[in-house]
């Protein structure tokens, strides 16, 4: 008998927002500890919290997007529970009335497209972070992240597989960094991942699940569930039953392993926040947000194809994220709109691979789209060919400087005139009266020993259209 | 009748001691609050909404800006215990 | 000059026309907190440099041409507000070297209108109690009889005032903190309507029901404090938008053609014969002016304590988790763990009250109980509210009783406290309201003050100031003082 896996995520994105999401705090990451914790976010007696418009519109943001439903009234809970990270004892999050219920993400794997859908989003405040070394016996509370604003996506037990499930966590993170509403960050924490796993035999009820929390890579995510499904079938092959508990990820053991003990059963105490009221979402709240909404990977990727008349595929790469769609769309703006189809060339191309090569993302790389265009209009105007472009194009890697700048002081611009590349073909025939011999004997093949002669002596420079056609002109003399 | 309350379990949610000495006394007191709200039961509040807060005020939103600076200096001033910049706790054990 | 047995508008008329400078009548106040506190103890904390700053302060802004009713008038805040860099205590161990770090709003506001603060003043814990004996600081006698108690939580206020410590002070109410201690006290005091006062920097007890407001001898007094403290505050996010209505414009109204409504609920079982009589005689006072009395009723009356004593609980079960002694507050000694640290810190911290309403907080809201007493309680809640919406109806304003006796003796009920719970049933239902309330005395009984209330629709407050104003118009229980204090 087989087993089958079911998988839910619990996915935290953090929202970037400048502000926390009950405090006039900065959110930015990396400040010195506590120098971003104000009153409120350090709970302090009397303070009160007040919402921050941004995290709202974040959230009506990503229900426009997965097409959920945007709660037209939701409500602030507390959740009690003592941690020393938490300043106040309680996080304020939302329990029964959450701010978008519903939502679909469509994955694909395999070939296959399934649509997972998803249960809800909420809004909740995060925790600071406690740091465990350097203080003999003691833990140091870092509150800047306390109070910073998160949404908490949770999707229905509808993934069958770790592939499934990376490919639901992979779109996610896509969707969120495009809609503009998360970083993404995942080493810095900005996306964190809860997967809820648990197995039965196909068309039994659910089993038990275990909670896999804080999982913070996609790579991670695959081997943690890979590793927990053996687990549990293990015991359950054993005869043992499940427990449902939190675990850990260890990634240098590659193994998960139980957090907090049965005894511990927590009774959270969930009830509305009496310092906050009702969040009441209007329809034209909603259709302000609307209007602004960022174009989504499917709909930019329809247009690239209509007005771009680029393929499906390129189409598709173009748009998978939102930085390298901006990227090309600014470089194709920037030559005019002139052969958007060379610039997508050179997107996923060249670029591509030197980002590849030097583990760089866009927004990183060197070379930014108004250069790169610069490069591109010297391609279209034949100034230089496109195989002298990489060279250029390399040399704007390691400088500062502009495409025009480099084919001047490398003297690399292409020749074109007729004469002049007559003239040289002739030499070069010259050179080699027994390749023309034999050439004219009938070895075809030879022509392109006499085309590549010809961009040796140019140093590559010449038009390799004219180049050809003028050396059949006089070879056929 | 309501339930017996369970002294140790409240005590534990409210990280508050309760001695064994004391458990009888505090759990009389307690029982004798609780059995107050026997009365409530008995109200018929069929498709009565729960009322959270007295006004039916909506959730007022701050723009996001920031305006608070770094204080922690300050507000370190009255804090147990402290080192460089963090608030120090016995050591927390996951 | 005894300017303790002055009104705060008359200590204000002195201040105008330069009899006395806000320095001189800051030190007599504080000269007499030194003669007399020792007897009461009122005050927890005293702050005479800073009084004294603040008072020259404010002199300076008369002299450059500045006026304001509250311009260098000495008051003592309930030290449940955040008193910047002054220890704020909410009567607690576990905040006994608690210097805030900031201010709060309503004493930002009263800072801003030229006011001097002359200390903080005594309260029951974290405003759990109607006694003041629930303080780490010792608790307060009523200034009428020593052996009895003030009233509270806000009975340090009361006693001060009773005392001619202060001329005005600030309270909170969040189950008849403000009123019952202000009846007991022989004192006004108006509880003004949720949303009305930022709760910003005011220490919280139950968020949904906690509720500043002035303490005074007069209704007159407490009108003008109000003005200063009410107002919108955007750190607050239950605080009412927009402006406050003018609370001293409509005090010299007459009272004629005014519906005055009688719960009879609120005369029945309980009620003890010399309140009644004292309630119904302010009544025909009101009646002789020109107001009708009409019998109302507020049939859930009964449930009000029951609902209250889950909701207030299980609120502040969660506000008071925030004391776990790692950013501020009292930490035990040498916790041997994290977990030891939290649960001595806040059992040494908190006194036998605070850490009840902390377990049956907890215990209302676990799982299994949530449903049968927290929502059931927020259900009876509404009805509570929708009673007086529907007497409002039929009357303009409430008259009833702010509690069933006078005040009574030190250690009477401090063994039980349900009996004490059962003490609040007239004030509690006007906090699960929402509406405001103002006390006002009302005569004597064997020598201690009785009070009554009268209870208002939303934002009335100007009327029930005016009310109130017009009764003491016509009589003088308001300006009676202790012989010992006189
Ligand atoms: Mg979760
Ligand atoms: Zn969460």
């Amino acid at each position: 008998m087989t087993w089958e896996t079911v998988i839910g995520l619990e996915v935290h994105a953090q929202l970037a927002t400048n502000t926390k999401i009950f405090s006039a705090a900065s959110t930015a990451f990396g400040a010195m500890p506590n120098t971003q914790a104000c009153l409120v976010d350090l709970g302090m007696p009397g303070v009160l919290p007040v919402l921050n418009k941004g995290v709202v519109d974040m959230a009506i943001r990503f229900g426009l997007a997965v097409g959920a439903t945007v709660a037209e009234k939701s409500v602030f809970a507390r959740k009690n529970y003592f941690y020393p990270d938490l300043p106040k004892g309680y996080q304020i999050s939302q329990f029964e009335l959450p701010v978008v219920l519903g939502g679909q993400i469509t994955i694909e794997v395999d070939g296959k497209e399934k649509v997972i859908n998803l249960t809800r989003a909420h809004l909740e405040e995060d925790a600071g972070k406690s740091l465990h070394e350097d203080f003999e016996g003691y833990s140091g509370i870092d509150l800047n992240r306390a109070g910073t604003p998160l949404l908490e996506i949770v999707s229905e037990p509808e993934m069958r597989s770790p592939a499934e499930a990376v490919a639901y966590a992979k779109k996610l993170h896509e969707l969120v960094q495009y809609l503009g509403i998360c970083d993404g960050n995942m080493q810095e924490g900005s996306f964190r991942v809860d997967a809820n796993v648990s197995v039965r035999r196909p068309g039994a009820p659910f089993g038990t699940r275990a909670e896999i929390k804080n999982v913070n890579s996609f790579k991670f995510l695959e081997r943690a569930i890979m590793f927990e499904v053996e687990r549990q079938i293990d015991v359950i092959e054993a005869g043992g039953q499940v427990v449902q508990e939190t675990r850990l990820y260890d990634a240098a053991k590659d193994e998960t392993r139980s957090m907090r003990s049965k005894e511990e059963a927590m009774d959270y105490r969930y009830f509305p926040c009496p310092d906050l009221l009702p969040l009441i979402i209007t329809p034209a709240m909603i259709e302000v947000v609307k209007a602004e909404m960022p174009e989504l990977p499917d709909a930019k990727r329809a247009r690239f194809m209509s007005q771009y008349g680029l393929n499906d595929y390129d189409a598709m790469v173009l748009t998978n994220s939102r930085e390298i769609a901006d990227y090309y769309e600014a470089v194709v703006a920037a030559t005019g709109g002139k052969d958007a189809k060379i610039a997508a060339n050179w997107v996923m191309g060249e670029l591509n691979a030197r980002l590849n090569n030097d583990n760089l993302s866009i927004s990183e790389s060197p070379v930014d789209a108004q250069r790169m265009a610069g490069l591109i209009a010297r391609i279209l105007d034949n100034t230089i060919s496109g195989k002298i472009a990489k060279d250029v194009f390399d040399a704007m890697w390691t400088s500062q400087d502009s495409a025009d700048a480099i084919i001047e002081s490398k003297g690399l611009k292409q020749i074109t005139d007729p004469v002049a590349i007559a003239a040289m073909v002739r030499g070069v025939i010259d050179q080699f009266p027994e390749q023309l011999a034999e050439y004219k004997g009938g070895r075809d093949k030879l022509f392109g020993f006499f085309v590549g002669e010809v961009m040796k002596a140019t140093k590559g420079k010449a038009n390799p259209g004219q180049v050809n056609q003028i050396l059949k002109d006089e070879l056929a003399k | 009748m309501s339930d017996q309350i369970d002294v140790h379990k409240v005590a534990r949610l409210g990280a508050l001691a309760v001695s064994d000495d004391e458990v009888a006394a505090v759990g009389q007191k307690l029982n004798a609050i609780v059995g107050l709200f026997d009365q409530l039961a008995a109200i018929n509040t069929d498709g009565v909404e729960p009322m959270a807060h007295p006004l039916d005020q909506v959730q007022r939103l701050r723009e996001d800006v920031v305006t608070e600076a770094d204080i922690h200096e300050y507000v370190q001033q009255i804090a147990p215990k402290v080192e460089a910049g963090l608030y120090l706790v016995p050591k927390v054990i996951e | 000059m005894n300017f303790h047995q002055m009104t705060m508008v008359q200590l204000a008329e002195q201040l105008r026309n330069k009899s006395v400078s806000s320095v001189e009548l800051t030190q007599y106040f504080l000269d007499r907190m030194t003669q007399f506190d020792g007897q009461i103890n009122s005050y927890i904390t005293q702050t005479p440099e800073l009084a004294l700053a603040q008072a020259a302060a404010a002199d300076a802004r008369r002299a450059a041409g500045e006026d304001g009713l509250l311009l260098g008038m000495p008051l003592a805040h309930k030290d449940i507000f955040c008193t910047k860099d002054v220890i704020t205590t909410c009567a607690s161990k576990m905040l006994a070297n608690f210097k805030a770090p900031y201010n709060a709003t309503v004493v930002e506001k009263l800072n801003a209108a030229g006011m001097v603060t002359l200390g903080k003043v005594n309260m029951d814990e974290f405003a759990m109690g109607s006694t003041t004996e629930n303080s780490a600081f010792g608790v307060t006698r009523n200034p009428w009889s020593l052996d009895a108690v003030p009233g509270g939580s806000s009975g340090g206020s009361a006693a001060a005032l009773a005392a001619g410590l202060a001329p005005v002070a600030t309270g909170t109410d969040t189950g008849g903190s403000i009123r019952q201690p202000a009846a007991f006290c022989g004192v006004t005091g108006i509880k003004p309507t949720y949303g009305s006062v930022s709760r910003y920097g005011m220490i919280a007890y139950a968020s949904s029901l906690d509720q500043g407001g002035p303490m005074a001898k007069t209704a007159e007094d407490c009108a003008h404090l109000l003005s200063a403290m009410a107002g919108f505050d955007e750190r607050d996010s239950t605080c009412a938008e927009g402006e406050r209505p003018d609370y001293v414009t409509g005090l010299n109204d007459s009272v004629k053609g005014l519906r005055i409504g009688l719960p009879k609920e609120y005369f029945g079982e309980g009620l003890s014969p010399e309140v009644k009589a004292a309630t119904m005689a302010v009544a025909t006072e009101l009646e002789k002016q020109g107001a009708t009395l009409v019998e109302v009723s507020l049939p859930n009356t009964s449930a009000a304590m029951p609902a209250y004593y889950v909701i207030a609980p299980a609120e502040a079960s969660s506000n008071l988790s925030r004391y776990d002694g790692v950013r501020f507050g009292h930490r035990c000694d040498n916790p041997k763990d994290l977990k030891d640290m939290y649960i001595r810190s806040r059992s040494e911290g908190f006194g036998a009250e605070v850490k009840r309403r902390i377990m049956v907080g907890a215990y209302v809201l676990s799982a299994g109980y949530y449903d049968a007493y927290y929502l059931k309680a927020q259900r009876v809640r509404r009805l509570i509210k929708q009673d007086f919406v529907d007497a409002f109806d039929q009357c303009d304003v409430i008259l009833g009783p702010v509690a069933p006796t006078p005040a009574w003796k030190l250690g009477e009920k401090t063994a039980d406290p349900t009996a004490m719970y059962l003490a609040d049933i007239y004030t509690i239902p006007v906090n699960l309201a929402g509406l405001p309330a103002i006390a006002l005395p009302a005569g004597f009984s064997a020598g201690l003050p009785v009070g009554v209330q009268l209870i208002g629709n939303y934002f009335s407050e100007p009327k029930l100031l005016n009310v109130a104003h017009q009764y003491q118009q016509a009589t003088n229980h308001h300006i009676q003082m202790p012989a010992a204090f006189a």
